[in-house]
């Protein structure tokens, strides 16, 4: 029999009023402000952004604030109010060669043209907390040099120019898009890589570390990690030519990877793409891990069944509110669902003999 | 890319400019140059997003990355010349501002307008991107040979 129940409201309003405050914390305690978080807080920014799928800096921010800094419902935030934006169009693929690098480095070539660029990076950290930080205080400024203008080329270009490595041809195909088609198997490259770009961050890494211990290992060195801005042009109809409408920061990683060759291709080196919006560098390695790892049936590999090489396993568990909105929703009643289970185990019991009342030791 | 006449370069880089503009930084240079033109609307600001795509191998075949906020807007002047603006972000009052300043690039105060507005605005886009790009050349590492163990 269903009951239908009634007499949450005023609980449910008095916990999100509690909430509120409790979000607020401490009023003798200056309150954050949209903008401090946006400029402080730049990499949780990011990382809603890239999981969240929607570039808007003060957005993330705002979404940051609202969740209390919990980053998985800050990236539900954002993919709810992303569903309520009309789509304008999409944009001409990013020149990611024509970036404007804050870091580009490279761990297979030492003298590379544009050199070794480290940028704003925690490496060679110490890894010791600073107590200078929690005193207010300025910083110095960070010393600057002259630069020389000009795109950087990729890594991947000048060390094909020995055909060692695999190349990716131009294409034009259309993308498909998981926000309109939902996620289906076989998924190829193009939607693996944007499954990929907006997964977890904790996941994918823990699957490409996966391949690094042994799971599908390929052996990857990371030919190239840039960290910049690109130009965002989309192409506008009632105009009839494109135009830049903005500019996004992106963090690319180019794995190569030792291959032998293949039943159908020759021994050279492969390569795993990592692309992700905002400065991300962990996620965009263990994306371009991930992705070369997927590549397995194009590039002739065996199966050996670990999970990274498994597609509809990775790209089925990869997405953060999916599986928090499954996994979560457990906690909501389910006093129905129970008492019929209630009713089965008990019927059970009683086909077992199971219920009688246990007798003293015979 | 798509091929484009040389006719549209131009516009090209002054809507280029406009859509990067900071906050309120097209409107202020705007009205410190002149009264406003009367316009109507053709699409009110409207606010939608973009999906921004990349390439597999970064020249490979595209995929979507996800996407980004962006406000839009079309207006005509009393005197004809039709403007657009397709902005980055969810700013109303900067998309009427682009589109006006696209519109008055039209017309007869076109030179005006590049003077008081996209020449500054030119300027402070390329200083911002030369101060980063002289920060990030100051990390650039500086190889040197310490010792060779060859003898």
């Amino acid at each position: 029999m269903y009951v239908a129940v009634k007499g949450g409201e005023r609980a449910i309003e008095s916990a999100h009023a509690w909430l509120a405050e409790e979000r607020r914390g401490d009023t003798d305690v200056a309150e954050l402000s949209i903008a401090q978080i946006r400029e402080q807080l730049k990499l949780a920014v990011d990382r809603v952004m890239a999981e969240g799928s929607l570039y808007d800096p003060d957005l993330a921010a705002l979404a940051i604030k609202q969740s209390r800094g919990d980053l998985i419902e800050a990236i539900f935030l954002i993919r709810a109010y992303r569903t309520t934006l009309p789509r304008f169009g999409s944009s001409e693929p990013v020149d990611t060669g024509a970036m404007a690098c804050d870091r580009r480095i490279s761990a297979t070539f030492k003298d590379l043209p544009g050199g070794q660029v480290l940028g704003p990076t925690f490496d060679y950290t110490h890894r010791l907390l600073d107590f200078k930080l929690a005193a207010d205080g300025g910083v110095p400024e960070a010393p600057t040099r002259e630069s020389i203008p000009g795109d950087v080329p990729h890594v991947t270009e000048f060390l094909n120019r020995e055909g060692l490595i695999e190349e990716a041809p131009h294409d034009d195909t259309p993308p498909p898009d998981l926000t309109r088609e939902p996620l289906e198997m076989p998924a190829d490259r193009a939607l693996r890589l944007q499954a990929l770009t907006r997964a977890d961050e904790g996941f994918t890494l823990g699957l490409a570390y996966s391949t690094q211990r042994g799971y599908a290992r390929n052996h990857a060195f990371v030919g190239e990690l840039r960290i910049g801005a690109v130009a965002v042009e989309m192409d506008i109809p009632e105009l009839g030519f494109a135009i830049e409408i903005g500019e996004v920061t992106l963090t690319e990683c180019e794995t190569v990877n030792q291959f032998k060759g293949s039943k159908t291709e020759p021994p050279q080196f492969t390569r795993g793409y990592g692309l992700v919006f905002g400065q991300s560098e962990r996620k965009a390695i263990s994306m371009a891990l991930v992705d070369r790892a997927l590549r397995w049936e194009e590039l002739g590999e065996d199966n050996v069944g670990a999970p990274a090489q498994d597609t509809e396993f990775v790209l089925y568990h990869a997405d953060n509110i999916q599986a928090t909105g499954f996994l979560e929703h457990i906690k909501l009643p389910h006093y129905v669902d129970f008492q019929s289970e209630l009713e089965l185990v008990r019927k059970l019991r009683r086909e077992a003999g199971a219920d009688r009342v246990p007798e003293a030791a015979e | 890319m798509k091929d484009t006449f040389d006719e549209n370069a131009e516009r090209k880089a002054w809507m280029g400019l406009l859509a990067r503009a900071p906050e309120g930084r097209v409107a202020t240079l705007l009205d410190a140059a002149m009264t406003r033109p009367e316009f109507t609307w053709l699409r009110a600001p409207e606010i939608g997003s973009t999906m921004v795509r990349g390439r597999a191998g970064g020249t490979g075949a595209p995929f979507n990355i996800g996407e980004m906020t962006v406000t839009r807007c079309a207006l005509t002047l009393a005197s004809g010349e039709v403007g657009h603006a397709y902005i980055q972000g969810r700013r109303k009052s900067d998309a009427e501002a682009a589109a006006l300043v696209d519109a008055l690039m039209q017309g007869a105060s076109a030179g005006a307008v590049r003077k008081a507005v996209l020449d500054p605005l030119a300027m402070e886009q390329t200083a911002a991107k030369t101060a980063r790009a002289e920060k990030a050349a100051a990390t650039k590492v500086e190889f040197f040979t310490m010792a060779r163990g060859e003898d």
